[in-house]
């Protein structure tokens, strides 16, 4: 099967157990486990081939100018690893069945584990790091909907967001670190990554990138000092548990480390960092671990530890401490996964996990006594059991390390790891299970169904076959994953349970004698634990967010408090200062043009400006006012658009300056005339200031780059060159719309419609609120509406609306050519029609019209669209032109191009989004009642003839 | 004439902020049609000042204004419409709903005197 489709397979699965629900609890299991099912076969069926040393690979480009490919590889590492999430994974599918209740939503949980399954998969499996950065970060979402499972429960809630702050945090670490890896190599391949170690290692950045990829991996694997978070997570349901902290997530750090083993390991950096903390972790987890009596959390613990035992091994920087880890990853993978299971069945039977309302359970639960036996064992490091075997090998390792040239500290403390190890696991099962039965538990405790028992038990059989034939049964896979791991030789190794009498023995056996005597000694060493003090990581934790959130909250409250007014001026002084600072702060080119002369008609035109400008902020009180002189400064603008040589810009900008200034007089209908004076001259003058300061600034930079020339050549000249032979036309400006950039204007009209339709939808949902009732009964003042529709105005809307029509499709067809086009002719038959709404009113206008505006827009949008699309038949790409020339006799030759079509969607959906917006407008006022005359004319003298006239 | 142009995108920015930062509905929305103004014609003079030049190909004239400013001021200004239109309606529809037309959500909430908060 195709590495893709592996890894794809539990993404595309997750749909199905939200529908396979509907069929009951366990064709929902089976839906589910046949996805991961099919996913291992199709990894198992590359594994032969990757014993024999292949790697198998996929590529596909997905951002190549990024280094960004979908580029998966599976050597001996992602054998072994997507072997156990899908593996561990299958059978975590079977118990969860059985140990989800009927008030959990199973179509959810196994929806969320099939997403973490597949971003699992992908982490092992990727062989571009940005591509494995995605993933890794789904890994940190999926388990934090896995964790946050129960969402009824609080705790469940915090460890969620405890592990997602903490995983999410050292994730975004390990993005940094990977981009600086990427860039030191020049690829984000990790198999061209994996070949320069030389290159890596010597580049200054080596450290900074070590130590930012080492904190996405200590977060991820729970290691000290960020191990705090993984016993919070066992709020989770318990398949979550042995799912996420036996096999996978808190697994993604050590696969990274492993991973990327052969080009950062072997430096004194490496050794210290990652086996120090590896040791401390080890240490720790143990010590907390015995003292845990809540039987997760002691599991918890003892995660951390073995997880620090792997840290440290791989720390070592040795080829032989890397095989133990690979080693040790099994084996932890498979007693932990087992011991998990149990616990929860524990739970799930007696109703409590706490070891101290436990005990006599041997008879009582049989079967769950053998499997924790057999999986405690070999947590503890007994011969037979497969924990054995990597424990020993561990301190054969240890006793090589030198910790700054001291020999006996990293043995010591590995050895004393051992012992609390020893210690905690005899705790496990003594406490629990031996000793006599009570009568005090919780639930009536006895052994579950054989679903429930089955998955735990398989894993303590590969527990005991490993322990006993080690080399016949993972010997091979701890070859290939060891060699990938090395990326070279494989040193010397033997997996074999006897390996003479040599030092690690010796530790071992004092390991066991010293945990065996702890335990006795358990009672009073409890006593003295819990009266010591000790920090709580989730107490720091907290008020390490509370202190970031309150800083956060601080900074937001301060800068944009709901008064927009400071928000506005924070907003504008921050932009006038950064640009100050690039202004200031760069080089700029002196003034290489000569200013051109100025003539008496831009002079008048500016002082026009000037003037108006000054004005509005000096009566702006007075909104009417103000918005005649905004009428003006637009008016000049446009002038000056016609008067430097921009002829489209003028037509476009005058008309448009009509639409504005009805749409605003429209609704200053309805709003108060006057602002009221509420500003003190403290504040005004800070406003004044700002704005002078902005002035100054865009002033400034608008004059320096006018005085200056391109700073490099301008691409108009393509579009000037390629106008006429490639779109067809000679309005260039027109013909980079429709043609050049077509895609973008295509863009742009359909922003139009969409602010359109908003419009309609705010209308339509004020209206129907109460503020439609009040308006309706909102007094007209008879003095205010005065004569509404004088007879003027609308014979003279009505006679010029033909002649606005003819224009518009006069500088519509010119538009290609001449200045005009589908902007301009929409915004002008627009406003003929506007016309008609104002002279003879609302409802004579709405009566005549036939289309609604949305199905202009509509139809607007999509001739723009087919037009594109038409290109498609003529294997050319999206709203690609043609065009050619044909008479239209009474008005000359007229040219017909493909991009007039586009036009014409131009045109139509700027009519009638220009419409929509207008007409929602005067619906207000339609709504306040303004029902003046059933009449297009109030006066017409028709209607005072008497009857008999009329008929005459 | 740079002088003049300059200076006027100036005014019209300096007057687009200070309304801007008023504390009604509708001084705000002439501000923001100033700075629209005022932006359009930057853009515009990105192109630098042509005058008498054809925006249009003629066989006669070897040089021609820069249109590509031309083509994006000419969207920008439709697109600044529809802008405004849903500001103004918003603008609207929150006076009709709240009867008031202030623009901080407490009314008559000084942002300098919040400054201490």
């Amino acid at each position: 099967m195709s590495l893709i489709l592996i890894a794809a397979l539990p993404f595309l699965g997750a749909l199905l157990p939200g529908l396979m629900i509907r069929s009951g609890r366990t064709a929902c299991a089976w839906a589910t486990a046949s996805v991961t099912l099919t996913a291992l076969i199709g990894l198992l069926v590359h594994a032969p081939a990757v014993m024999r040393g292949e790697v198998i690979q996929y590529q596909l480009e997905w951002m190549p100018l990024l280094g960004l490919n979908v580029n998966f590889f599976l050597d001996g590492l992602g054998l072994l690893f997507a072997g156990l999430i899908l593996g561990i994974g299958l059978l975590i599918i079977i118990y969860a069945r059985f140990y989800l209740s009927r008030q959990d939503p199973m179509g959810q949980f196994y929806t969320y584990l099939l997403l973490f399954q597949g971003a699992m998969v992908g982490i092992v499996l990727s062989d571009n790091v940005l591509l494995m950065l995605i993933f890794w970060e789904l890994t940190s979402l999926s388990s934090f909907l896995l964790i946050g499972y129960w969402k009824h429960l609080p705790e469940g809630r915090q460890g969620a967001r405890m592990a997602l702050a903490v995983t999410g945090m050292g994730g975004l670490a390990l993005i940094g670190g990977m981009l600086i890896l990427g860039n030191i190599v020049g690829s984000y391949d990790l198999t061209v990554i994996l070949q320069n170690k030389e290159l890596i290692q010597a580049s200054p950045l080596y450290l900074p990138a070590l130590i930012l990829i080492l904190l996405g991996c200590f977060t991820k694997s729970a290691q000290f000092p960020f191990h705090f978070w993984l016993p919070h997570a066992m709020a989770a349901p318990t398949p979550v548990s042995a799912y996420l902290h036996s096999a996978t997530m808190v697994k993604a750090g050590l696969f990274l480390m492993a991973r990327l083993w052969p080009v950062l390991a072997g430096t004194p950096e490496w050794f210290y960092i990652v086996a120090t903390t590896g040791l401390i972790t080890m240490v720790l987890g143990a010590v907390i671990a015995l003292f845990k009596d809540d039987l997760k959390a002691l599991l918890a613990f003892s995660t951390v530890s073995h997880l620090g035992l792997i840290t440290m091994l791989l720390g070592f920087g040795t080829p032989f401490a890397a095989v133990v880890a690979v080693f040790h990853i099994i084996n932890h993978a498979t007693f932990k996964a087992a011991l998990f299971m149990s616990a929860g069945i524990v739970d799930h039977e007696t109703h409590t996990r706490d070891i101290k309302r436990l005990g006599g359970l041997r008879h009582l639960m049989p079967v769950t006594f053998t499997i924790v036996m057999v999986a405690g064992l070999s947590m503890a490091g007994i011969p037979l059991f497969n924990g054995f075997l990597s424990k020993e090998m561990m301190l054969d390792a240890a006793t090589d390390a030198a910790w700054n040239g001291n020999h006996w500290l990293v043995p010591a403390l590995a050895t004393l790891g051992a012992l609390f190890s020893v210690a905690y696991s005899f705790r496990l099962i003594v406490h629990t299970f031996l000793g006599p039965k009570r009568d005090d538990y919780p639930a009536k405790p006895h052994d579950p169904g054989f679903g429930m028992w089955a998955p735990p038990a398989l894993l303590a059989v590969l527990v005991v076959l490993i322990g006993i034939m080690p080399a016949l049964m993972v010997g091979p896979l701890v070859a290939t994953a060891s060699s990938a791991v090395i990326g070279g030789e494989l040193p010397y190794y033997s997996l074999k349970i006897w390996h003479g009498v040599n030092a690690a023995l010796f530790m071992s056996i004092a390991a066991v004698a010293g945990g065996l005597v702890l335990l006795a000694l358990h009672r009073p060493l409890d006593a003295a634990w819990i009266r010591a003090r000790r920090p709580e990581a989730k107490t720091i934790f907290d008020a390490m967010m509370r202190a970031v959130t309150g800083a956060a909250n601080a900074l937001t409250d301060g800068l944009h408090n709901g008064a927009m007014t400071r928000y506005a001026a924070v907003f504008t002084l921050a932009v006038i200062l950064a640009g100050s600072a690039a202004w200031f702060g760069g080089t700029n080119p002196a003034p290489a043009r000569e200013a051109l002369a100025i003539g008496p008609v831009p002079l008048i035109g500016w002082i026009l400006l000037m003037v108006a400008t000054v004005c509005m902020v000096a009566f702006h009180r007075n909104r009417l006012l103000s918005l005649v002189l905004m009428g003006i400064v637009g008016l000049i603008v446009s002038v000056a658009f016609a008067y430097m040589s921009a002829p489209d810009l003028a037509l476009t900008q005058i008309s448009v300056e009509v639409v504005t200034i009805i749409l605003l007089l429209l609704a200053l209908n309805f709003l108060p005339k006057q602002t009221p004076v509420e500003s003190g001259s403290a504040r005004r003058f800070r406003d004044g200031t700002i704005a002078v300061l902005g002035g100054l600034a865009v002033g400034g930079l608008s004059l320096a780059m006018l005085l200056s020339d391109f700073s490099q050549e301008s691409i108009s000249a393509f579009h000037l060159a390629n106008s006429k032979p490639g779109g067809g036309g000679t309005n260039v400006v027109n013909v980079i719309l429709v043609d050049f950039r077509g895609f973008d204007t295509f863009g742009e009209i359909i922003v139009l419609g969409i602010a359109a339709l908003v419009i309609y939808a705010m209308t339509e949902s004020v209206l129907n609120s109460p503020v439609g009732v009040w308006l309706k009964k909102r007094p007209i003042n008879p003095h205010e509406a005065g004569d509404r529709h004088p007879l003027m105005m609308v014979v003279a809307t009505r006679v010029m609306m033909p002649i606005a029509l003819m224009v518009g499709v006069f500088i519509f067809l010119r538009g290609h050519n001449e200045p005009g086009g589908g902007f301009i002719a929409g915004l002008i038959v627009a406003i003929a029609l506007v016309m008609q709404y104002m002279a003879s009113g609302f409802d004579w206008a709405t009566a005549r019209q036939r289309y609604p505006y949305h199905m202009i827009i509509a139809l607007g949008v999509f001739a723009a669209a087919f037009t594109g699309i038409g290109s498609w038949f003529a294997d050319r790409p999206f709203l690609t032109s043609n065009y050619g020339y044909f008479q239209i006799p009474p008005m000359g030759e007229f040219e017909l191009a493909t991009a007039m079509a586009f036009d014409v969607g131009v045109f139509l959906c700027v009519v009638g989004a220009v419409m929509l917006a207008l007409e929602s407008l005067s619906r207000f006022a339609h709504r306040a009642g303004d029902r003046p005359s059933p009449y297009p004319m109030d006066i017409d003298p028709s209607r005072d003839l008497p009857q008999e006239a009329k008929d005459a | 004439m740079e002088y003049l142009l300059a200076s006027a995108i100036g005014a019209m920015t300096a007057a687009g902020i200070y309304l801007l930062l008023r504390q009604r509905t509708f001084p705000v929305i002439l501000g923001i049609s100033m700075l629209t103004y005022a932006v359009n014609l930057f853009l515009f003079a990105s192109g630098r000042i042509a005058i008498n030049l054809p925006p249009v190909l003629l066989n006669k004239t070897p040089t021609y204004t820069d249109p590509l400013p031309q083509a994006l001021v000419l969207t920008a200004i439709v697109i600044s419409f529809g802008m405004t239109a849903v500001v103004v309606l918003m603008g609207l529809g929150a006076y009709l709903s709240a009867r008031t037309d202030h623009v901080n959500l407490n009314e008559g909430q000084d942002d300098s005197a919040e400054a201490g908060k």
